[in-house]
């Protein structure tokens, strides 16, 4: 790899673009807190319609990374991202680019679930009311059922949409959030650590139901379960201490690593 | 002396104990319980804490038992007079004993031989005495005398016994296994609670005192002439020229309370939540730093200096404006703001109260969890659609509860409607012209020489209560709507 000159390195990424559509490219990513570096030069790649899993040790950089591809970074205070991250070829840190637009193309589901102190019905209208996504009632409550559909949760919510988000449990205030973020058809869902939260009930439900949006979406999810990373995902990235140690499949990445770390990692000698 | 005598006992008690603790301990301190210095202190607390405790309750107690048995000493004659000519005689006992301490023992036998000649004879050693002393008085004098210095020193011996008692009570009790330091612990637990329940205890004599006062107005004035009375006109009379009825109509005073307190929140409400709002979601780091001690640097401020400003520079202001715009749109330059006004008074209160606001509101929009915001942002919300739609929902109870809490300020505040708003008592509804509230009405019947037994002293009490009535009505239901939303997150 070395050897070659950039201008091959763009050539053979591009080929590689025509065999798989990738979703987000991120290139050179790096994360600075103040005068913490967080990450470094990451390059990584996010295929269409896949879920790619993000793993790796406490403070290794992942949940920084995912923050980076809605710029949520933006919030905080002092941190700096360089390098370039596109979606569909746009750079997001493009002055061009509206953070607000970006984010409904690329959603998120927190850690927690964080349902408005509002009515379920409510929860959900609050981004497409924002977007402007419904012409009138009859839209919205379509909307609503839609998403509530997708996200598994019509059955139990749909008797009980005026009440107050805040009064489910916690497993169906995350479907609940994860709704919400579908409601406004964003093509990007962004998870960071969405069952950690959660009992194992109500973590197989969030992981089915990750498995069913697969098919629509393009999900990004950061997990300390590993188990997890090898249900849910088709592609796996390890990271630890701010650096991407590798990328690939997640059944190669869990039977047969290239990366020496991933491995202990995996079998559990660190982390 | 006595409290230095129990101090010192307790010193030396500490001492000892602490000594005899590492005597005990024969050098190794973990043969004992606690640490020396416990033990200590357990003679110490022992020593001092009964002794004060039972010298206090005499401080209390034994003036009037003294008192009793020098009355009942009185002769028939002086014991059948009415209760005030009773008390005032006793004070002219006290004033002769007070005199007999300034004279010698022969002169004293002397006076009380004849006690004519007494008045004279203390008006040259400096003692005034109210009237000519009668015969009892001198020999009830002279007991009160007695009894005191035995009191005296009955207290001192008893006080310093149980403080040796109790310490050496407690000395013996230091062994080895003895628990001094929970016992310690106890003593400490106590005397938080003692501290805590003063303030609790003062309220309430305040409150007491108050309603007995207050009870006293509304012997001599009825209670709804006062509530619903629509004239306030309390007619400062000179005492005792009698007929003078004054009418103390509470209506007129709450309303220009409230009204001023209203135009005040008007000006505080909106500047204060923006404010805030800017404090909480927008600023920086560095500059939220700098401007907000500097916001709640106006909440230091005296309310004085606010009724100056008022005075001196926004009541003239707002009076030539008046006068500016009134000659530009009809060519008649007679300003229709006055100087002391409604206007005047919420302005200036208005600025006092942005702190509070804003303050207040700024900890409650910061307490909105991290994930409501993060939330919204995630959806792809702007800021202001953040602020307005997630964090002042989720955030308004408590706001609300902050303007309750100040407008139970604003309700109280005195300086500044004293200097900005006027004086006159008058029911009507145009902001531009003075009005007056409850607490400038208290001030006015409380200021000056004034006996305190007539109503319109009187009323200020009544004022007082009422006023107290209301704002402490606004804290609660204040405090509960906080509370209550507190919950929410926790």
């Amino acid at each position: 790899m070395n050897m070659m000159s950039e201008a091959a390195v763009e050539k053979a990424l591009d080929q590689k673009m025509n065999d798989v559509s990738y979703k987000m490219v991120g290139k050179d990513v790096s994360v600075y807190y103040g005068e913490k570096r967080a990450l470094f030069d990451v390059n990584l790649n996010v295929r269409e319609n896949t879920v790619t899993a993000l793993i790796g040790p406490s403070g290794c950089g992942k949940s920084t990374f995912l923050r980076c591809l809605n710029r949520m970074n933006d919030t905080i205070e002092s941190c700096r991202v360089t390098g370039r991250i596109t979606l569909d070829a746009d750079d997001i840190y493009d002055p061009s680019i509206d953070v607000v637009e970006l984010r409904a193309r690329v959603g998120m589901v927190f850690q927690k679930p964080n349902p408005f102190p509002k009515s379920i019905y409510e929860n959900i209208a609050y981004g497409p009311r924002i977007h402007g996504l419904a012409r009138n009632k009859a839209d919205m409550d379509q909307i609503v059922e839609a998403s509530l559909q997708r996200a598994g949760l019509w059955n139990e919510a749909k008797d009980r949409l005026q009440e107050s988000g805040t009064g489910l449990s916690g497993g169906q205030q995350q479907r609940l959030c994860i709704a919400r973020a579908i409601a406004v058809s964003p093509e990007v869902i962004l998870m960071d650590e969405p069952c950690s939260a959660l009992d194992p009930i109500a973590t197989a439900k969030v992981e089915e139901l990750i498995h069913e949006l697969r098919s629509n979406y393009t999900i990004v999810i950061v997990t300390h379960s590993m188990q997890q990373a090898a249900r849910v995902s088709q592609r796996t990235a390890m990271f630890h201490l701010g650096q991407l140690v590798e990328e690939n499949d997640t059944d190669k990445m869990f039977t047969n690593p290239d990366d020496q770390r991933t491995q202990d990692y995996i079998m559990g000698r660190f982390g | 002396m006595l409290l230095l005598t129990t101090a010192v006992i307790a010193i030396l008690g500490y001492l000892a104990g602490t000594r005899r603790a590492l005597a005990l301990s024969g050098g190794r301190s973990s043969n004992m319980h606690s640490r020396p210095g416990y033990y200590g202190s357990f003679v110490a607390v022992w020593a001092g804490l009964p002794a004060l405790l039972v010298l206090a309750i005499w401080l209390i107690v034994s003036p009037a038992v003294i008192n009793n048995v020098v009355r009942n000493d009185f002769p028939a004659d002086a014991l059948a007079e009415s209760a005030a000519t009773q008390s005032l005689n006793f004070g002219m006992i006290e004033g002769i004993a007070r005199g007999l301490n300034a004279l010698s023992a022969e002169e004293t036998a002397q006076a009380e031989r004849n006690p004519d000649e007494l008045r004279a004879l203390m008006g040259s050693r400096g003692v005034a005495i109210a009237g000519e002393p009668q015969p009892y008085m001198v020999k009830a004098a002279v007991d009160l005398n007695r009894l005191r210095a035995l009191n005296g020193w009955a207290t001192a011996f008893i006080v310093t016994l149980i403080a040796l008692i109790g310490g050496f009570v407690s000395y013996r009790m230091i062994k080895p296994r003895f628990r001094a330091r929970n016992r310690v612990e106890h003593v400490i637990l106590g005397s938080l609670i003692v501290a805590s329940s003063i303030a609790i205890l003062t309220t309430v004599g305040i409150v007491a005192s108050m309603l007995t006062e207050a009870t006293q107005f509304f012997h001599a004035v009825p209670a709804w002439e006062f509530f619903f009375g629509t004239v306030w006109d309390p007619r400062f009379a000179a005492a005792g020229s009698g007929g003078s009825e004054g009418q103390f109509g509470l209506i007129p005073l709450l309303l220009g309370t409230l009204y001023i307190g209203f135009v005040a929140m008007l000006f505080a409400v909106p500047v204060g939540l923006f404010s805030a709002i800017y404090m909480a979601e927008y600023a920086s780091p560095r500059l939220r730093a700098i401007v907000k001690p500097l916001l709640e640097v106006l909440a230091g401020i005296p309310t004085i200096v606010y009724g100056f400003f008022a005075l001196t520079t926004v009541g003239p202001f707002l009076r030539d404006i008046s006068a500016q715009i009134a000659g530009l749109t009809t060519g008649n330059y007679t300003s229709f703001i006055q100087a002391q006004s409604v206007l005047t008074a919420g302005f200036v209160m208005g600025i006092m109260l942005i702190p509070y606001v804003s303050s207040l509101s700024d900890d409650i929009i910061t307490a909105v969890p991290r994930a409501m915001r993060d939330g919204s942002l995630g959806l792809g919300a702007t800021r202001s659609e953040t602020v307005k739609r997630v964090i002042l929902p989720a955030a308004l109870p408590g706001i609300v509860g902050a303007i309750l809490m100040t407008a139970s300020r604003a309700i109280g505040e005195t300086m500044i409607v004293v200097l900005a708003a006027g004086v006159a008592a008058r029911m009507q509804l145009n902001p531009f012209e003075p009005m007056t509230t409850v607490t400038v009405k208290i001030v006015n019947q409380l200021t000056g020489d004034l006996e305190f037994t007539s109503p319109q002293t009187l009323v200020a009490f009544a004022l007082g209560i009422t006023l107290f009535a209301i704002t402490l009505c606004l804290n609660i239901y204040a405090l509960y709507i906080v509370r209550k939303y507190r919950e929410q997150y926790e």
